[in-house]
């Protein structure tokens, strides 16, 4: 296969597919999520509780700043030189016994899996938390066709058994509390002692007992990857309990699917994004257990090890010269932890496998701003900025959510031809400001909004949907007598 | 068109507009001063935090501590090149079965076995990580994540600070396993309980003199 492509046509990006959408606008899905007292207890006592963590680990580190530079610069110079990086990745993970396929989009990365577990004659498969097979809905997918998968990350666990969606990317089932845990276990796993505790560490022994015959016995694991080297062709994961360790390690055949944005240049990368990562997700100095594989080692570890490079809409992001940043992220989920509406609304709200700061820029810009209800995600912000300062990369997502409101306006103007309320305002002050002659005029008017606002100087309601709604729950203060240009030329230049 | 080729071409397309590439300055803390009494000392605490069981012993004294560690276990594991003098005082009725890739155990067969002893390839103390590699005193990856209690040997000689400092010492080709206390979970209203898939017990003997 030729890796130059001199003459052949250069194809747009392509949209993303899958668990990508809000389905239905932020603000009316976060209301109904508001109104659970539940969920909003458990989420602040969730984010509370590791934003601490975080900040005594960061704390610690007097090259914190530095690391975050390193690894924003790593990650902007990755995907300024993508192709080449995929291309070595590519040449190294094969030239040690790995299989890398191609996926455009969730459905051929579906189908890729699929054939591939099918191969192996295997009609169930072990699963490692996956960001990536979340997005394309790969679970749904198997069972349609016959396959089974089983989540073993405990809170992915918690998520399948109880048949619910995940709503944060490091904490699945960080909605639910240890009673709500114990409760669906007690339903769900026919083996459990029925005096279970809402203990945690006894709700992680019935978690081990449950999944140990699987693990022992499985055939084919499917994971992600948090990093893949390009300069070794190795893949890395990052996890605490064992299970990903356990999948990467037992099985015959291990199929991983990453997105093409997660290639690092070289090994050395590693001693700064193994020091980003675990502080800034879990609060620890390191994750319990890390483990890398380059393709096949004889004699230890699967002998069938197989990657599935996934676009799925990353194509969309990098073309966006001032959203494709967001493609640095490395899911530590830093930024829904300090985030003050992810922490109101929880990640349901978001609709999309990406909640929090990061998804409500990265869930529209790999399906495009139009796709569904992701319009309305970059709205879903106070643009407080705590999002940024805590990101390990300098994501700079507060800036990236104001362009794509402004993405939003845009594609709106495009879909209809009618000018709204507020373009007429926009319209309105785009006149007025637009020289001093005009202003000094437009000026002359406010003793008319003095009349307005009548003896207690408060103009308390506006005409129109857009100005109404402002003033429904506000007041404007009367304009004053005379414009400042005006008390300038009588005052000022004496 | 291939799906590579599409995705290549997609990608080139995306990056029309010729992004700088920056240059990354690594002016974080690569190199570091401690002595080795201070790195045992912060390797020590931030195991103890992980609620590994530590000993720090002269290696002379390896099999005994190793023997004592031992001493719930029925059966234990080894990799084939483990040195043969840190088993020494393990009783013989201990049942010992020596692993290699040449003749693995089974899975079944580890799922049986108490425990697993190792050595390790380098230690980083500011995170209280040991790294594993595959090599011959170290075994597969699966002996030392089967049986439910790990004893894991540090030669002093081998603790360095920082990650930086690890990772030229280290062939990440090689099957790595960096284990940072035992097996755990913060996945319930993110507070960190250790137990869960990986062994439960992990018992770390640093040789002061090695």
């Amino acid at each position: 296969m030729s890796s130059t492509f001199v003459g052949m046509p250069t194809l747009p990006s392509q949209r993303g597919h899958g668990n990508l959408h809000a389905e239905e606008p932020f603000p009316q899905a976060a209301t109904r999520e508001l109104g659970n007292t539940q969920l909003r207890a458990n989420l602040r006592h969730a984010t509370h509780t590791i934003r601490d963590k975080r900040l005594n680990v960061v704390g610690e580190l007097p090259d914190w700043e530095d690391l975050r530079q390193a690894g924003s610069d790593t990650k902007d110079a990755v995907m300024a030189d993508l192709p080449a990086k995929l291309e070595e990745f590519e040449a190294n993970f094969t030239a040690r016994g790995g299989v890398v396929h191609w996926a455009r989009d969730a459905e051929e990365a579906n189908r890729i899996v699929t054939d591939l577990v099918r191969e192996t004659g295997s009609e169930e498969v072990v699963k490692v938390k996956s960001m990536a097979t979340q997005e394309i809905g790969l679970n749904e997918h198997l069972e349609e066709q016959g396959i089974a998968a089983f989540e073993t990350d405990l809170a992915e666990l918690i998520v399948q058994l109880g048949d619910d969606k995940p709503s944060h990317i490091l904490v699945p089932a960080i909605h639910k509390n240890r009673t709500e845990v114990r409760d669906i276990f007690l339903q769900e796993m026919p083996e459990v002692d029925p005096a279970l505790t809402d203990n945690p560490a006894e709700l992680a022994m019935a978690a081990r007992a449950h999944l140990r015959k699987k693990f022992l016995g499985a055939k084919v694991a499917i994971s992600g990857a948090n990093f893949a080297l390009a300069d070794t062709g190795t893949l890395g994961v990052v996890e605490s309990e064992g299970n990903g360790r356990m999948c990467l390690t037992l099985p015959e055949t291990l199929i991983t699917v990453m997105g093409i944005e997660k290639v690092l240049p070289t090994a050395q990368d590693l001693e700064v994004f193994m020091q980003l990562l675990p502080r800034s997700s879990t609060g620890e100095r390191m994750n319990p257990y890390t483990s890398l594989w380059t393709g096949v080692t004889e004699g230890d570890g699967p002998q069938n090890v197989h990657i599935v490079l996934l676009d799925n809409g990353r194509t969309n992001a990098l073309a966006d010269k001032y959203g494709r940043t967001a493609l640095n992220c490395i899911r530590c989920s830093a930024c829904m932890n300090v985030c003050p509406v992810y922490e109101r609304t929880g990640g349901h709200a978001y609709g999309s496998t990406y909640p929090g700061p990061i998804g409500a820029i990265l869930s529209p810009l790999m399906t495009g701003i139009e796709a569904e209800d992701n319009g309305s995600l970059p709205y879903a912000s106070s643009l407080c900025g705590a999002c940024y300062d805590a990101c390990p990369v300098k994501i700079n997502i507060p800036d990236i959510l104001v362009h794509l409101r402004g993405e939003d306006v845009k594609a709106q103007h495009e879909a209809s031809r009618v000018p709204t309320e507020m373009d007429v305002l926009m319209k309105g002050a785009e006149i007025a400001l637009s020289s001093g002659k005009v202003l000094n005029l437009m000026e002359k008017a406010l003793p008319l909004g003095r009349l307005v606002a009548g003896r207690d100087k408060k103009i308390k309601k506006l005409p129109g949907k857009l100005a109404g709604a402002w003033t429904s729950s506000r007041d404007i203060p009367a304009p004053p007598a005379q414009s400042f240009r005006d008390w300038w030329k009588k005052e000022g230049r004496a | 068109m291939s799906a590579r080729e599409e995705i290549m071409s997609r990608i080139r397309t995306a990056l029309s507009d010729a992004p700088a590439v920056p240059e990354v300055q690594r002016t974080y803390r690569r190199t570091s001063e401690m002595s080795r009494e201070q790195l045992i000392e912060q390797l020590v605490d931030r195991l103890v935090d992980y609620k590994a069981n530590v000993d720090v012993v002269p290696a002379a004294d390896a099999a005994a501590t190793i023997a004592a560690r031992l001493s719930a276990a029925t059966s234990y594991v080894v990799p084939a090149g483990l040195d043969e003098a840190w088993l020494a005082e393990v009783p013989a009725g201990t049942r010992r079965v020596v692993d290699s890739a040449e003749q693995p155990a089974s899975v079944a067969d580890l799922d049986a076995i108490d425990a697993v002893v190792t050595a390790s390839a380098v230690s980083v103390s500011e995170s209280g990580t040991i790294i594993l590699d595959g090599s011959a005193t170290q075994g597969r990856r699966a002996i030392s994540l089967v049986p439910d209690q790990h004893v894991c040997v540090v030669p002093a000689s081998t603790i360095v600070q920082l990650l930086p400092e690890a990772l030229p010492r280290m062939d990440v080709t090689r099957p790595q396993t960096w284990i940072s206390g035992p097996s755990a979970t913060s996945d319930i209203e993110l507070e960190r309980v250790e137990g869960v898939h990986g062994p439960r017990i992990l018992d770390v003997v640093i040789l002061e003199d090695a």
